[in-house]
């Protein structure tokens, strides 16, 4: 009389952590596929040219790397948060206010300090700005009890709108009527990388805006995975991100860690700001966030929260970012927000419908695995 | 005397022509949330759905076909946040900020692909849109003191949809507070088990919850684009899903709390833009940006308690399982 | 839409309604490799309350879920009223009248009680007619049942009771003949449950089949004519009430007659480590949960805490392990004064040297996503377990890990598994290791072999004696009155909060013990139920 379909095994710890993603990311391009096909070109070759933009030319492995490291930031940022169970979704706005902490020390300070003063003063600052714009929402949480998600939120707002109103007026370059700061001085730039080569005697590499800011990125991913699997503060993040009662009782303070959490989280977030402000741009331009900490959701969620998966997928997404500019190139009827298009796809399939097929591809694998002796349902 | 209140008659009448698509998208925030799912892909519904309501009012010369095509396109986007969120238990953060992004990509990629110009649609004559509608007596009442110029020009000569819109708030308050779809939701948003050992479907219950929120939008975007505009502009819901989604959290959850919300959010955008580069006295200029964060540095302070207490539904953003 | 209450009567009143109200053959439910029910058959005779008894983790929840249709059993059939019936929902269950009343209330507490009994028959899509009709519908109860509630309370402002009262109207409603009663007295003082027995009677008069989940023995025998027992997932035995008694049913639920024997050796109690003196705790929502507390617990004693569930202990714990706010009063712990004024916090009092096994491992006592050995330096990660460096010492922590596996005897276990793939004993004993092995001056411990299978409980119940002989303070809660009585040198007993009395190893028995725990609570009907209950 009853009958059930029964629970699926569990799925197996790589299919969990390659498998199963790589199939998510999969299904989204067929998702954008059939929206290419709609549209009446060819899906093969848009997403071939997406693929291969990167490698099209010289220079674009510069721009991928660049546009890859405002991911490493965001992704880290979210990611970081995510281990405590923390949706930090405010990364645009600790995005901006990074930048705006930098364009603000900068104007300040002026070309009086060396660069060896300088470039790590405006590390800190962007981190610190960051950081701040995160601890707010972190604080609520943590104190007052207001869901992170919802002041995250906001936080972007107010940010974007404190941006508009001090480019348009205090930090605005004089005699300009564009939204920007005046450039930077050479103190306090993050070098591009083909000129640090080519003074290095590397004289072919090509131009691109890829800046020192990368090599920061990797050690932000270096310094993020020791924090979280080798310090105590990260077995503290992690205790209350699995389970708050027992990191209570193991007197971890719960609240403090939420801080902290936040404050790393918008550090990472508000570095960005190194990439485009410090070293692409080399001014504080309007809305050079580029909705990169929302897209830094997207990176954490295929990256699993994982640094190595942060910089895989990093590459994936500057990879396509590049690709986007070379569709534009290529195509009258297709624009780069393609590429906006697919990051909605992956954060739906990687992220909502993450175990749509979760139970299938165990029963899958279950059919097809040999089965192993697994007593009182261990670890496989 | 009517002319000295011209100028703040003019501002209301702005503010319920900029609160209207708050007010819908605030009713179908309210749907969702009363139901237990946080919906925070009002935004993308309404860009969708503007976007949709000029394409197809173009397309087929009917703006009624193109408010229609509107809410089926919302809706779908609902069923999507419900399939991700109810069926498969997709966390409604995540799901909402896949359906944002994928209506922002979906709608300047379409665009561009069938009118070029960057995504925008061609320009809608004004019989292609919903129109001012001149009520009834309005010519004549029009110089009776202070009434007259309240009903002439704040109440009349505003398209259908802002009567829509109004008429969207005492209706989600009926479907509430005195149906049984109403009692249901609401049960449902604070205690799914009750509804389900009631022998209620809790999963049907939401979902019809969230499409009823994606008609809504559906009528808030078309009236971006066919109502207020004459077609679609990229990126042209500049947030608004999101101040109505803090409109439902200052309204507590409540359609005519939130109701008051939306025309207090509408009210300081028209006067942000009324009092753009005007000195005033004593004060000087006010810095009209940041009088646009407003709406969402009052709702941050709403949550964190110090202007009374929000009250969210208890079950908000869990995903029911049996 | 809701039938009036008379229904139900003239349905038990008919001399052709059919003998078995419910019948079930060989249902099984497993939850991955845990087979929560096992072949159930059972018979519920019409018009009567048939009891069904189990400890913790029997399978009776599960049961009852099945019967009401919330989980789909893996095989077995199902008869109601003498028909096979396929019930795949609570709507089914509810169409074949069956009606539940849930552990956990299953009420919207910012709704009217009104609203929340019509929830679900509300009569048309408009509420207006519902509301008419409800009204009336509570009127009758109140007159039929004496069962009076006020229609236009709000549920979350009313007292337990009361709400269980509209939980009961809702189940009846529809005119239910068959009344499943899933633990109803957990949450109930004893005059509470008095007036739920009342009303049970008289339903059981109006022809109304009533099937009592329940792990107390007392309230079987009070009130059933029949008794189903369950013991891991199977049914081991009915009886007719009056037939059995509350040994045999005990045995029947623990499934062995000799009493664990532990080698308890005398105490040699030495300083004070703890004195605790007026303490007084509130829980969030105001109401106090600890009242007047003072007690001493000195080095090498085991101090028991006895009680019934709920009444004050866990609270205990939680203050004196720094994990709740004290309220009024305080304690010495180590010779550091705690109260108000003073607060310390799980990791102050662990720094003092004392250790927690908290009574929920999966709540508290171990983060079952981590490894083994994140979960052996859980609460000692700043301590010297993790090394000195930056960064911890992982080298360090697997060594200790183990060896705390090869002491504890944690079977199947590797510092890298993950805790939850552990069996409930293997679980228990990584956090007793982690805890006893902190060398503790002060232990504090909650049920330390809940769910635990009997060779585990032989193994923990020795670590804890050769802890006090090593010259630790222990206090040790336990609602297994059995434990407290093996292994305490004194005992406390806690009723409402409060401390209602002392005795000394062995100058009590059972019965005694079972009196105070019932906080001088009159037991006419069945006076040795509780404490016979513990004679297994």
């Amino acid at each position: 009389m009853f009958k059930s379909l029964g629970t699926p095994p569990p799925l197996p710890r790589w299919a969990e952590v390659l498998l199963l993603p790589l199939i998510n990311i999969a299904v989204a391009f067929l998702a954008c596929a059939v929206v290419i096909w709609a549209l009446g070109e060819n899906p093969r070759e848009v997403l071939w040219t997406l693929f291969q933009g990167p490698f099209l030319y010289p220079g674009n492995l510069g721009y991928t790397l660049y546009y890859a490291t405002n991911f490493i930031f965001t992704g880290l940022a979210v990611a970081v948060a995510f281990h405590a169970k923390l949706f930090n979704i405010g990364g645009e706005g600790q995005v901006t206010l990074g930048g705006l902490g930098v364009g603000l020390l900068v104007m300040s300070l002026g070309p009086t300090l060396p660069a060896i003063l300088m470039v790590p003063m405006v590390i800190l600052v962007s981190a610190a700005f960051g950081a701040l714009w995160a601890l707010i929402p972190g604080y609520l949480q943590a104190y007052r009890g207001s869901h992170i998600v919802i002041t995250t939120i906001m936080f972007n707002f107010i940010a974007s709108a404190i941006m508009v109103s001090l480019l348009s007026g205090p930090m605005m370059q004089p005699g300009q009527m564009s939204p920007q700061t005046p450039p930077f001085p050479s103190n306090a730039v993050l070098h591009k990388t083909h000129d640090v080569l080519h003074w290095l005697g590397f004289d072919q590499v090509a131009n691109s805006p890829m800046n020192l800011s990368f090599f920061v990125a990797l050690l932000a991913l270096v310094g993020t995975w020791m924090l979280i699997w080798r310090t105590r503060l990260g077995y503290e993040i992690r205790g209350i991100g699995n389970n708050p009662d027992a990191a209570h009782y193991a007197g971890i303070r719960v609240p403090r860690i939420v801080l902290l959490t936040m404050a790393i989280s918008g550090a990472l977030a508000g570095m960005m700001a190194l990439n485009e402000v410090a070293g692409a741009q080399q001014r504080v331009i309007l809305n050079f966030s580029g909705q990169y900490g929302f897209v830094g959701i997207a990176v954490a969620l295929i990256g699993r929260n994982h640094p190595v998966g942060i910089l895989l997928a990093s590459l994936l997404f500057g990879a396509l970012y590049q690709g986007g500019t070379e569709i534009d190139f290529n195509y009258q009827s297709i624009t780069r927000e393609m590429v906006t298009l697919i990051q909605g796809l992956i954060i739906l399939f990687s992220g909502a419908l993450y175990y749509m097929f979760d139970p299938w591809l165990a029963r899958i694998l279950a059919l097809i695995l040999p089965r192993k002796a697994n007593p009182e349902g261990g670890p496989s | 005397m009517n002319e000295m209140i011209m100028p703040f008659i003019l501002t209301l009448d702005a503010t319920l022509r900029l609160a209207s698509p708050l007010m819908l998208c605030a009713m179908a925030g309210i749907f969702a949330e009363r139901s237990g799912i946080v919906d925070i892909s009002l935004e993308g519904k309404l860009l969708s759905g503007a976007f949709v309501a000029a394409a197809v009012t173009t397309a087929s010369g009917s703006v009624w076909v193109g408010l229609g095509a509107a809410m089926i396109a919302t809706m779908s986007l609902s069923a999507l946040h419900g399939f991700a969120t109810i069926t498969h238990r997709g966390d409604q953060v995540v799901s909402g900020l896949a359906i944002n992004m994928l209506a922002m990509g979906l709608t300047i990629v379409v665009g561009h692909a069938v009118y070029g110009r960057g995504g925008q649609t061609p320009a809608l004559t004004n019989d292609l849109r919903f129109s001012p509608n001149t009520l009834w007596l309005s010519d004549m009442l029009k110089d009776v003191p202070l009434l007259g110029p309240i009903y002439s020009e704040l109440l009349s000569g505003h398209n259908l949809l802002v009567y829509l819109a109004l008429i969207s708030v005492p209706a989600t308050a009926f479907i509430l507070y005195r149906t049984r779809f109403g009692l249901r939701l609401r049960a449902v948003g604070e205690v799914p088990e009750a509804v389900d050992t009631a022998g209620i479907s809790v999963f049907w219950l939401r979902y019809r919850a969230l499409i009823l929120g994606g008609l809504l939008c559906g009528i808030a975007g078309a009236y971006l684009s066919v109502a207020l505009g004459a077609g679609f502009a990229r990126e042209m819901s500049a947030g608004k899903g999101y101040i109505a989604l803090a409109a439902v959290i200052f309204g507590n959850w409540r359609p005519f709390r939130a109701l008051g919300a939306c025309l207090m959010f509408g009210f300081l955008e028209s006067l942000s833009t009324r009092l753009e580069g005007v000195e005033l006295p004593l004060v000087g200029e006010l810095p009209t940006q940041l009088m646009l964060a407003l709406p969402y540095v009052l709702t941050v302070l709403l949550l964190a308690g110090f202007i009374g207490r929000p009250t969210p539904p208890a079950a908000i953003g869990q995903p029911y399982i049996k | 839409m809701t039938q009036p209450v008379g229904s139900a009567q003239q349905a038990g009143g008919a001399h052709s309604a059919p003998r078995l109200a419910l019948e079930l053959e060989k249902i099984s439910k497993s939850f991955g490799p845990v087979r929560a029910n096992r072949d159930i058959d059972l018979q519920v005779e019409s018009g009567t309350i048939h009891g069904i008894i189990g400890e913790n983790g029997a399978g009776k929840s599960t049961l009852m879920k099945i019967l009401y249709g919330m989980q789909g059993a893996d095989s077995g059939r199902m008869l109601v009223n003498g028909k096979d019936e396929d019930i795949r929902s609570s709507a089914d269950a509810i169409a074949k009248g069956i009606g539940m009343v849930h552990q956990h209330f299953m009420l919207v507490p910012t709704f009217s009680v009104l609203e929340n009994v019509m929830l679900g028959t509300e009569g048309g899509a408009l509420l207006a007619d519902g509301r008419t009709a409800t009204r009336k519908l509570l009127a009758e109860f109140a007159e039929h049942y004496g069962m009076r509630v006020d229609p236009d309370a709000l549920v979350g402002s009313l007292p337990v009771g009361i709400r269980q009262r509209v939980e009961i109207i809702k189940a009846l409603k529809g005119g239910a003949k068959i009344l499943i009663l899933d633990e109803p007295t957990g949450v109930l003082t004893p005059q509470e449950t008095e007036g739920l027995f009342d009303i049970l009677r008289v339903l059981k008069a109006d022809g109304v089949t009533i099937l009592l989940i329940t792990h107390k023995l007392d309230e079987i025998m009070a009130i059933t004519d029949r008794v189903s027992v369950m013991r891991r997932g199977e049914m081991v035995g009915h009886r007719d009430t009056k037939d059995t008694n509350p040994q045999e049913l005990a045995e029947l639920m623990v499934g062995r007659k000799v009493l664990l024997q532990v080698d308890h050796t005398p105490a040699n109690p030495q300083e004070l480590r703890l004195t605790v003196d007026g303490l007084g705790a509130r829980s969030k929502a105001g109401h106090q949960v600890l009242q007047d507390i003072s007690f001493e617990l000195r080095a090498g004693e085991i101090l028991g805490v006895a009680g019934v569930s709920g009444n004050g202990q866990s609270e205990l714990m939680e203050t004196l392990a720094g994990m709740r706010a004290v309220g009024e009063g305080g304690f010495d712990l180590l010779g550091h004064r705690v109260d108000a004024r003073n607060p310390k916090g799980p990791d102050a009092m662990r720094d003092l040297g004392l250790a927690h096994i908290p009574e929920d491992r999966h709540h508290h006592g171990l983060i079952l996503s981590f490894q083994v050995q994140e979960n052996v330096i859980l609460g000692y990660h700043h301590g010297p377990l993790t090394g000195q460096g930056l960064l911890m010492d992982r080298d360090k922590i697997r060594q200790h890990s183990e060896r705390l596996i090869e002491e504890f005897d944690v079977r199947n276990g590797r510092s890298n598994v993950l805790a939850k793939h552990l069996s409930g004993g293997n679980q228990q004993k990584v956090v007793i290791a982690r805890e006893v092995d902190a060398v503790p001056k002060v232990l504090i411990v909650g049920q330390p072999t809940r769910g635990v299978d009997v060779g585990a409980i032989e193994f923990i119940h020795k670590q804890l004696i050769a802890l006090r002989d090593r010259g630790c303070a222990i206090l040790l809660i336990s609602v297994e009155l059995e434990e407290i009585m093996s292994l305490s040198d004194r005992i406390i007993v806690m009723n409402a909060g409060r401390l209602v009395g002392e005795v000394a190893r062995g100058q009590a028995d059972e019965n005694e013990l079972g009196l105070m725990m019932g906080g001088g609570r009159a037991k006419p009907k069945v006076p040795a139920a509780q404490g016979e209950a513990s004679h297994v």
